[in-house]
């Protein structure tokens, strides 16, 4: 093969690729509620001081984070079924860390298979207990400035997971099977991008109020709008 | 060489003695009404002991002494009637410590778990799980919600599995990660565990309790002095038992009032 038709196989792959892009839809919409939820109730740290100093205003629950226009933000929005053109867990991993007794992010979704890396940035031992059903359970303590704790998982499923030590510490894993999924910010707004044109189910979860789903069919380079509204509970 | 070991023997039970008498490591200060009947009772146990001690290491140093550096000679004679009435003298005589130590004990074990509760207690209800302390006040209301284990929820802070959406006395309870006490009241605490065998220590009040799974158990005193003391889990519990612990704060009653009033707006 000479350097001629090398290069233009190159030219012809890269075309194929990027003309993928132009033809995709996106969906995107925001996560908002009705009625009222519950108010954040003020977790008292007293028993680790070493944490309770890092935090200038006290740390409050977070099931239900709330913000402005009724929006609810730590949802994770998915394409639970007609999804086409899923790609594999990337190798980056996914990064979730223990900084004053929290957990950051609260919700951190992944894919089946992709790396979670679980790191301890306090000055106190946590153990990081994720209660899994689907997958397999696992229990790993970790102590100040310990190697961080790489974990995948082969199911989908969203995990709570928790530390024994301080047990106002509580949040989720989202392990899901699709590639098109994201966390809802501050703002309850979300967008999946890259999607083939088809047909889709989208899935918004909240680990108080459920999962709520709603179909939709989008066309060569369309954008659509889904948005979610999820019932409060005071309680 | 006997006569050096004997010397060391007698120099090693007057250091222990003084470590003891001389209160180098004693205990904290008793903060509770009732704290002096325990510690009456420690001074009495320790005491007794001690002179048993005291008196065992001299007479080992003694015989030591005067018999430790004689070279096979001298024969040991034969208790009167053989080795069996000593067996049975050391049988009585250690029968007679316990019993009495139980006896003159039970004075004291009688005087904090069998005393009348004050019907003006603070009623504190509180729960042990691997691996902290949770303690529930009653709220305005003056009545604690029923629990419900499997509505606990770490994520809401439910700890004790409440039910305010149909519980209308539950929806006031104050629950909370430290224990605040107002001084010179009596306080009843109820003690339960969500899991395993844990307990209940703070040492100035001189309280040990242990918390038995499926058991509510009632425990009350009166702190006599503000103060902040730690509560610790003394029952190996797990792997995190060395960090299950909680805090004590024992303030005025005005302070309890107002901390009160702000932790019921704050729920």
């Amino acid at each position: 093969m000479n350097r001629i038709s090398l290069t233009m196989l190159v030219v012809l792959l890269i075309t194929a690729i990027t003309a993928a892009a132009p033809g995709s839809g996106t969906i995107e919409g925001k996560v908002t509620y009705t009625g009222t939820p519950a108010k954040p109730k003020v977790i008292d740290m007293s028993k680790e001081p070493s944490c309770a100093k890092m935090h200038s205003t006290p740390a409050t629950t977070a099931n239900a984070v709330t913000g402005p226009g009724n929006s609810l933000e730590y949802v994770v929005v998915y394409i639970s079924a007609g999804a086409t053109g899923e790609t594999t867990a990337p190798a980056s991993a996914v990064t979730f860390d223990q900084k004053g007794c929290e957990y950051l992010p609260h919700v951190v979704a992944l894919q089946v298979g992709q790396e979670l890396k679980i790191t301890n940035s306090d000055q106190t031992s946590h153990n990081v207990h994720a209660i899994a059903k689907a997958n397999r359970e696992w229990n790993k303590s970790q102590t100040p400035g310990a190697a961080p704790i790489t974990e995948k998982f082969d199911k989908e499923e969203f995990i709570p997971v928790k530390c024994n030590v301080h047990p106002w510490m509580h949040g989720y894993f989202a392990v899901l099977s699709t590639s098109h999924f994201v966390v809802t910010g501050s703002d309850g707004g979300y967008k999946l991008p890259n999607l083939p044109p088809g047909k889709y189910t989208v899935s918004a979860w909240q680990e108080s109020y459920g999962t709520q789903t709603q179909e939709i069919t989008i066309a060569a380079g369309e954008t659509k709008t889904v948005n979610f509204v999820f019932q409060a509970k005071p309680y | 060489m006997g006569k050096i070991f004997a010397v060391v023997v007698v120099a090693i039970a007057i250091a222990t003695a003084y470590f003891i008498v001389g209160h180098v490591y004693w205990m904290p200060e008793d903060i509770s009404v009732h704290g002096h009947v325990i510690d009456e009772q420690i001074i009495e146990t320790t005491a007794g002991a001690g002179i048993l001690f005291l008196l065992g290491q001299f007479v080992l140093a003694a015989f030591v002494f005067l018999y430790g550096d004689s070279k096979g000679k001298r024969k040991l004679k034969a208790w009167p009637g053989g080795a069996k009435p000593l067996i049975w003298a050391a049988v009585v005589l250690i029968g007679i410590e316990i019993l009495t130590l139980s006896f003159i004990g039970s004075k004291a074990w009688g005087a904090v778990y069998f005393s009348p509760v004050d019907p003006s207690a603070l009623p504190i209800d509180v729960q042990a799980e691997q691996f902290a302390f949770y303690f529930r006040y009653p709220g305005p209301d003056g009545r604690f919600g029923g629990t419900h284990p499997e509505l606990i929820d770490e994520g809401s802070q439910n700890y004790f599995g409440l039910d305010p959406a149909n519980d209308v006395a539950a929806r006031d309870d104050i629950v909370v990660a430290s224990l605040t006490i107002p001084v010179n009241k009596p306080v009843l605490l109820t003690l339960h565990s969500k899991d395993v065998g844990h307990s209940f220590y703070v040492r100035e009040l001189r309280i040990q309790q242990d918390f038995v799974p499926g058991i509510m158990i009632p425990i009350h005193f009166t702190a006599t002095k503000t103060g902040k003391y730690e509560i610790v889990c003394t029952q190996l519990c797990g792997l995190g038992h060395y960090n299950m612990k909680a805090y004590l704060n024992v303030v005025s009653q005005d302070e309890f009032d107002q901390w009160l009033k702000g932790q019921s707006s704050g729920q």
